[in-house]
């Protein structure tokens, strides 16, 4: 945990140098991919630990987009939005996960990729405080340059993926983190032996709420304007279990490269394919699930061999 | 305090079907029960309302004094009531160690870490597995996984041990090894009720043996008493053992 901890550091750190390149798209990308890792990481507690296939991430993310705009709408500052926005939507996982969490396997998948449709409905519905379906605008700081604007975003995410990082590390070195894994690994048991599994699994989901809400409110100050369809987009469910996959389930680092490795596949494809971009979304799902359910650090290359 | 598990009219109903069906049992601290019956007699399915895997549809189940009957199966094991399955259930791609750790810091309230893993590997000696600590579960034999789960419940530190079918799928050798664990559990002062086919274990293990017979339970008594009971014989022993012999390899269905 603690060889974990330090690498983690240091990687975060030389993140950190990214905007000292001065590049307007790598500050961009560097934000992208920091919030992909974010939300990678949260569908890890509930997807990773639980073993529980969460549809639920852009229901999450969403939420906290809207929640962080319309606190800030109404003139709440925006640090403080932002951590009213990750306690609403950990406070709703909390609901949900009471409710959805009954289910296994295909059921629970399928109930929690409804959810983020329903809420879709529900803020285009409520006109006055959310724009409906014309969106919102965010206030944007008049004092602040364009390029200052960027590094303080890049650096906002920054600090939100150390935090999921830390939070995600010790659950996984906790008994909390241990609890999950008996769930995961046959739940029956899990409870037999004591584990008060409707607990754990809550929590889990709480987690997975609480971090992928906050950076839905973080995306919705850094782009500024907001739209239904944008943040509650079903692909960030779909990108956050990808993600996981390819860095391989299990492992505290795998979300972190698997958001790294995904958006460089994405920056490839978006450019240079704009039309297949989501059929090959669809092929690298097939393909993973097929071939890598560990992660394409689970191949078997000469120099790991024997290792387990 | 003279029973530490009663049952009283405990029924459990799957549709139409009574699969237990107004069972009345009491056992004492210190009992070792076997319960024998025909396949699809309800043993499993009475193991399960027990530990709160199933509701029992009507009755009471009261364990060291308290009412249980609606608890969920955590609760059960916090309290001291302790399961194996009749199908192994370990974690698969724990460690043999994890496996009994996990019992220990959820059920047996030992401390996560350290504590929990020098209390796991105590139980892994106790049952012979302890080379085997840092294996995965899924790379055990049969007969190793069924030490596991004895080890799993042993680390709940249970007061009462439901063994359903500990013995089912192994040799001669693996039977005779396991039956003295289980002796060895007892001597620390486990109340056991034990499901099983094979009556050598049950006769050679047990005060009590009760009976069950399409859910409901048909006799209750000594080995010597059950093996004797006109009714036991007719619905589960068959006539060898009306002869009066020991004849305890028979049974060998389950
Ligand atoms: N979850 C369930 N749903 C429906 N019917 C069930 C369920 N569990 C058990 N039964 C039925 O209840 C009856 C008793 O089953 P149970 O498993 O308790 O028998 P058993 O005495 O343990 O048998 P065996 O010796 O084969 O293990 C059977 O008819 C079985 O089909
Ligand atoms: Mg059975």
């Amino acid at each position: 945990m603690r060889k974990s901890a330090l690498l983690a550091a240091v990687l975060f750190l030389l993140v950190a140098l990214v905007p000292l390149a001065g590049d307007a798209y790598w500050l961009r990308l560097g934000t992208t991919m920091l919030m992909y890792g974010v939300i990678a990481m949260a569908w890890n507690f509930i997807g990773g630990l639980a073993g529980y296939p969460s549809f639920a991430s852009a229901a999450f993310f969403g939420l906290g987009a809207y929640a962080g705009a319309v606190a800030q709408k109404l003139g709440v500052p925006m640090g403080l939005a932002w951590t009213l926005a990750g306690a609403l939507s950990l406070a709703f996982a909390a609901l949900l996960g009471l409710a959805l969490l009954r289910l296994r396997g295909h059921y629970f998948a399928i109930a929690s990729l409804v959810v983020a449709e329903v809420l879709r409905e529900l803020v285009n519905s409520a006109t006055d405080l959310t724009g409906g379906g014309m969106g919102l605008n965010l206030p944007v700081p008049h004092d602040a340059t364009v390029a200052s604007q960027s590094e303080f975003f890049f650096y906002a995410m920054l600090a939100l993926a150390a935090i999921t990082f830390a939070a995600m590390l010790w659950a996984t070195h906790s008994k909390l983190g241990f609890g999950l894994r008996c769930i995961q690994q046959n739940e029956s048991a899990a409870d037999m032996l004591g584990v008060n599994t409707t607990l754990y699994k809550v929590a889990a989901f709480m987690l997975s709420g609480a971090f992928a809400g906050a950076a839905g409110a973080i995306y919705a100050s850094w782009v500024h304007y907001i739209e239904p369809p944008d943040v509650f987009d079903v692909l960030y469910s779909v990108k956050a279990i990808v993600m996981v996959l390819l860095g391989g389930a299990g492992s505290v680092f795998g979300p972190l490269f698997g958001a790294a490795i995904f958006l460089s596949l994405e920056e490839l494809v978006w450019r240079n394919y704009l039309q297949v971009h989501t059929g090959v979304l669809g092929l690298m799902i097939v393909l993973l699930v097929l071939f890598l359910p560990k992660g394409v650090f689970s191949l078997r290359l000469p120099w790991r061999k024997g290792k387990p | 305090m003279t029973t530490l598990l009663q049952l009283e009219g405990v029924t459990r109903q799957f549709g139409g079907l009574k699969a237990v069906s107004g069972v009345d049992l009491s056992v004492a601290p210190g009992e070792v029960i076997g319960l024998i019956g025909p396949n699809g007699a309800g043993k499993t399915t009475l193991v399960n309302v027990i530990t709160g895997v199933h509701r029992a549809s009507s009755g009471i189940v009261r364990f060291d004094g308290e009412d249980v009957t609606g608890l969920k199966p955590f609760q059960a094991a916090r309290r001291g009531i302790a399961r194996t399955f009749q199908i192994v259930q370990p974690f698969p791609e724990m460690t043999v160690a994890e496996n009994v750790a996990a019992a220990a810091m959820f059920a047996g309230a030992v401390r996560y870490g350290d504590e929990a893993n020098a209390e796991a590997l105590g139980h892994l000696r106790f049952v012979g597995l302890a080379e085997m600590a840092d294996k995965r579960a899924s790379s055990l034999t049969l007969a190793m996984r069924k030490r596991l789960e004895l080890a799993k419940s042993l680390a709940m530190r249970p007061k009462l041990l439901l063994l359903d079918e500990v013995n089912a799928g192994l040799n001669a050798t693996e039977v005779d090894h396991a039956l003295s664990l289980i002796r060895g559990i007892a001597a620390r002062g486990v109340t056991i009720l034990i499901i099983e086919h094979l009556m050598k274990v049950v006769l050679s293990l047990c005060t009590r043996i009760v009976v069950l017979h399409h859910g409901e339970l048909i006799a209750s008594g000594t080995p010597q008493e059950i093996v004797q009971d006109p009714r036991v014989i007719q619905a589960y022993l068959g006539r060898r053992y009306a002869a009066g012999g020991e004849a305890a390899e028979g049974q060998s269905h389950g």
